[in-house]
């Protein structure tokens, strides 16, 4: 296909300026020709590149050196360009590093196409673009960074000598790893606070009069600023403009299916809806909650109350095992009304969230169970608050506390404990799973709260609690297509994904 | 906090009064306006009523001054909140194609709630506040004030007492009213240092280096902590609650104090004694970066911000001037140069301020009627005018007319400074 719409072949010197740095901003959109298989192919890899860097990032700490390491092994199976010299192109054989560098280039382009359709496909993208942009970046030594940075055009203001001097201990104390010699020695970037949200948030730079100061080592901050605010000026437009690529037969179809290929199963489906009784729920909430389900339903026990962020969390999650709206309704109601909320305050101030969450107030929108990822990152409880993980957001003690008193083992605990320590929240929460359900290895990868349920119930054998046909809708469920697993899945997974394309393609 | 002259079966009888005589709509007006400088900001402002037995109207919006008093004294409404400057006039976003109806600007805003601080105070809990506690919103004010101002750059905030047991701040530099969500939501944290929720015991933790941003509340916090903490709140008086500050100590640090303790029944010294072993520990360890006693002083003081609040962007916040159904309290905005001897119980109730306006007044009031017969509405400006005037609401007016005056300030230094610029070129 021709991506342009300029039939304009790039020749020699404009390819080198192209591609003359192994990291790029994409600031020019391809001109090749392409064929469609390509098109596929490239498509099809970045997406799998891109999955990796979203899977890497739930199970390790970002930028650590396993998260680069297993990273650093994606890029070299699907020959994504990293650190190379344009010039030690010629590999015994394999993809020259100008091919490297142009499948990045034109498979960012794809995607774009894909991925500018809509609200959350937008934040989904950029957010992966950045996180891959971010560990490149950082792979750079600094002397292919301030290459990269001149060659872009990225020019930011230093902070003088004069200031550093009097700011000298401020800045010491607002970075980790300065010394007054560093200080001198480097430089320093003062930009609107505005510019490096993900510094202020964390505190790790000095703020004066709305000024960030950034050390030059945190200097990818601004530059990852710069890249976003591109990136997402660019996907508007391109969104824009999609009127013209949808109504191409050949490519509308594959942009859909790409697109549709970055949710795992997200729950909001209810095909087991109304097969639980709500008398069920305590004691499923005993054996096939997870903890941080459990914990907000055995708070609204004994509270007769839940603060909004516990509502949203256990009430989606609700949902997603089969609730009605009305059994929704009766369930919050009765347990409100026991607290010190009567019937008409209830109906007044809290139903409307209750209609709300099933989509049938305000805008409608239907919202989604939350995953686990989104109980563990956003919006953490604070005082007078039951939701969150409590494998991230209970102190150890408090948790190991817990643990005993649901009688697992000392042995389980401290298994338990050790992942929580290196983080590993999920992986946490899965051994728990493995240890109150007695079984070797859970056979799933944990993202979801709801998975955690209805993998229980798989493994309990559903029919006391919840009647047969469940079963079997959730067997419809099991979405061969949910990504986000750890790495050595997920390859299977895509492959299978890419098996779908082919036969996809082959039809045509 | 039950008080003595305000009664709420009377509120309905009242806030006509109010609405009608004493509401400051010119400065309301003038303050949402931001100087005209851009298109229908008032305009398309959302307002939110809530009428008699919790009926909240949304999606209020008012083209002028006149119809938004209009509006007021036909509905009188027990609370009044303010929302989002939307990109369409809230009133009619039922009409305009679904997704195009957005917020586009709000005032920086932060909610700080008494409740929240349940788990540390002993004087009062829930709803409940007197004066011992209201030292914690003090803090509040001057932490966050200092840090709003001199980190981030703000200049012009106001600050409001809620009416019942917490304040609230908004921000209304162009370029706060201009910030995103994620802006918001890191400049909420940024200012936040205390974090998790019941099952946390542990909930400050500092590490080396201390941010200068951490150095400034601290010594804040180190100001009031001693006669506020130890003396007022007598956190060290009793079993239980001594329990409670120890909780996150190391073991060992533990088990000293609480042999020390059985000897030595003087709050004052037992602090001392913690302050005392904590530091010997930090010095013997190599690690370094222990801070437990400063620790515990944050855990105790530092304020609590609802970062739900400032985050979104069409979130709805109480108005300044609204009065609170349940105590009959006016929102009003904070003197910050008296904070210190800000008395949330010295705040004027609308029972009050209703008597004071029927009390007969002696100077020459029916004189200058008379004169202003010709021109009707100016009469009836002036007269509102001298009408708070001769309420206790007045000097929280005069409060707020010296925060648009410096609004309107900086706006005309800003304009000469343009078009100084353009006379340049
Ligand atoms: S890991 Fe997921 S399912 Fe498990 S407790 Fe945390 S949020 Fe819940
Ligand atoms: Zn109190």
């Amino acid at each position: 296909m021709q991506f342009s719409g300029k039939r304009k072949k790039l020749i020699g010197s404009s390819q080198n300026d192209l591609y003359g740095h192994c990291l790029q901003f994409y600031g020019q959109p391809p001109l090749d020709n392409i064929s469609l298989a390509e098109f596929e192919t490239l498509a099809v890899e970045r997406l799998k590149l891109l999955k990796t860097v979203e899977n890497l990032g739930v199970s390790y700490v970002k930028n650590s050196v396993q998260y680069s390491k297993k990273l650093e092994a994606e890029f070299t199976s699907l020959n994504f360009p990293l650190r190379t010299e344009l010039g030690d192109q010629k590999v015994q054989g394999g993809t020259s590093e100008y091919e490297k560098r142009r499948k990045d280039h034109i498979s960012h382009f794809i995607l774009r196409l894909a991925y500018c359709q809509t609200e959350d496909l937008r934040r989904w993208f950029i957010q992966q673009e950045m996180d891959l942009f971010r560990y490149r970046f950082n792979d750079l030594s600094s002397k292919y960074k301030t290459d990269f940075l001149h060659k872009n055009n990225l020019k930011y203001e230093t902070v003088s000598a004069e200031e550093k001097n009097i700011l000298k201990d401020k800045l010491i104390n607002s970075s980790y790893g300065l010394s007054g010699i560093t200080v001198e020695e480097y430089d320093f970037y003062k930009v609107p606070f505005q510019d490096a949200l993900d510094l202020v948030r964390t505190r790790k730079v000095y703020l004066l009069a709305g000024n960030a100061y950034i050390p030059h080592s945190e200097i990818v901050t601004i530059v990852l600023n710069d890249f976003r605010t591109r990136l997402s000026k660019a996907l508007a437009m391109t969104a824009r403009s999609l009127p013209a690529v949808q109504s191409d037969e050949r490519l509308q179809p594959l942009l859909s299916h790409l697109s549709h290929a970055y949710v795992g199963q997200d729950y909001s489906i209810q095909k087991n809806i109304g097969k639980i009784s709500l008398e069920q729920i305590d004691s499923l909430s005993g054996k096939s909650f997870p903890l941080c389900m459990r914990h907000v339903h055995k708070a609204l026990r004994e509270n007769h109350h839940l603060r909004h962020g516990g509502r949203m969390q256990y009430g989606l999650f609700l949902k997603g095992i089969g609730l009605t709206l009305e059994q929704a309704l009766q369930f919050w109601r009765s347990e409100f009304v026991k607290g010190k909320v009567d019937a008409d305050k209830f109906d007044k101030a809290y139903a409307y969230s209750v209609r709300h969450m099933f989509g049938k107030e305000g805008k409608r929108t239907d919202y989604t169970p939350y995953s686990c990822m989104k109980v563990i990152l956003s919006n953490p409880p604070s005082q007078g608050d039951y939701h969150g993980c409590p494998f991230r957001h209970s102190d150890p003690e408090l948790l190991k506390q817990k643990l005993q008193s649901y009688k697992i083992s000392p042995s389980g605990i401290n298994q338990v404990l050790e992942l929580v320590k290196g983080m590993h929240y999920q992986l946490a929460c899965q051994k728990y799973f493995e240890l109150t359900h007695s079984v070797e290895d859970a056979g799933f990868s944990l993202n979801h709260p709801n998975q955690y349920f209805t993998e229980s119930q798989k493994l309990l054998g559903g029919g006391r609690d919840i009647k047969k046909e469940v079963e079997m809708s959730q067997k419809g469920q099991e979405n061969p297509s949910s990504m986000s697993r750890p790495s050595q899945e997920s390859s299977k997974q895509a492959h299978e994904e890419m098996g779908d394309l082919d036969s996809f393609f082959q039809d045509e | 906090m039950a008080n003595e002259d305000y009664n709420p079966a009377c509120l309905p009888d009242l806030l006509p009064l109010y609405y009608r005589r004493l509401f400051p709509f010119p400065q309301y007006y003038r303050w949402l306006s931001y100087g005209g400088v851009s298109k229908n900001y008032f305009q398309n402002r959302e307002f939110c009523f809530t009428l008699k037995d919790d009926i909240y109207v949304r999606y209020q919006s008012f083209s002028t001054q006149n119809e938004l008093e209009k509006e007021m004294q036909k509905m009188v409404p027990y609370k009044i909140d303010i929302g989002a400057v939307y990109s369409h006039r809230p009133s009619q976003h039922n009409t305009v194609k679904s997704g195009t109806f957005q917020a586009l600007e709000k005032e920086l805003v932060f909610d700080i709630d008494m409740t929240d601080y349940d788990d540390v105070r002993r004087c009062c809990s829930a709803a409940d506040i007197c004066s011992k506690c209201w030292t914690l919103m003090t803090i509040a004010i001057h932490i966050l004030d200092r840090a709003l101002r001199e980190d981030f750059g703000f200049h012009h905030l106001l600050w409001v007492y809620s009416g019942r047991r917490g304040v609230h701040c908004w921000v209304c530099d162009d370029a706060a009213r201009k910030l995103s969500v994620a802006a918001r939501s890191a400049v909420a944290e940024y200012l936040s240092l205390v974090k998790g929720g019941e099952d946390t015991v542990r909930k400050v933790v500092l590490s080396d280096p201390i941010h200068p941003f951490i150095k400034y509340s601290l010594s804040v916090v180190e100001r009031y902590f001693p006669q506020y903490a130890i003396v007022e709140q007598d956190i060290l008086g009793s079993k239980e609650s001594v329990d409670k500050v120890l909780a996150p100590l190391p073991e060992d640090i533990k088990k000293d104090l609480t042999t020390f303790f059985q000897k030595v029944k003087n709050p004052m010294e037992r602090w001392e004694e913690l302050c005392t072993l904590v530091e010997h520990k930090k010095s013997s360890s190599k690690k370094g970066g222990q801070y437990f006693d400063k620790e515990i002083m944050l855990q105790y003081c530092y304020p609590r911000l609802d970062v739900n609040v400032s985050k979104g962007v069409n979130h709805l916040l109480k108005s300044p001037f609204s009065v609170h159904p349940k105590t009959g309290r006016i929102s009003v905005p904070i003197d910050l140069k008296e904070l210190d001897t800000f008395d949330p119980f010295e705040v004027p109730t609308i029972s009050l301020i209703c008597e004071e306006l029927e009390k007969p007044r002696t100077d020459e009031v029916e004189d200058e009627d008379m004169k202003d017969k010709e021109n009707e509405q100016d009469a009836g400006e002036r007269r509102r005018i001298r009408d708070y005037k001769r309420t206790s609401l007045a000097k929280y007016v005069k409060v707020f007319d010296n925060f648009l005056e410096a609004m309107t300030r900086s706006r005309k230094g800003e304009m000469l400074k343009k078009s100084d610029l353009q006379k340049d070129f």
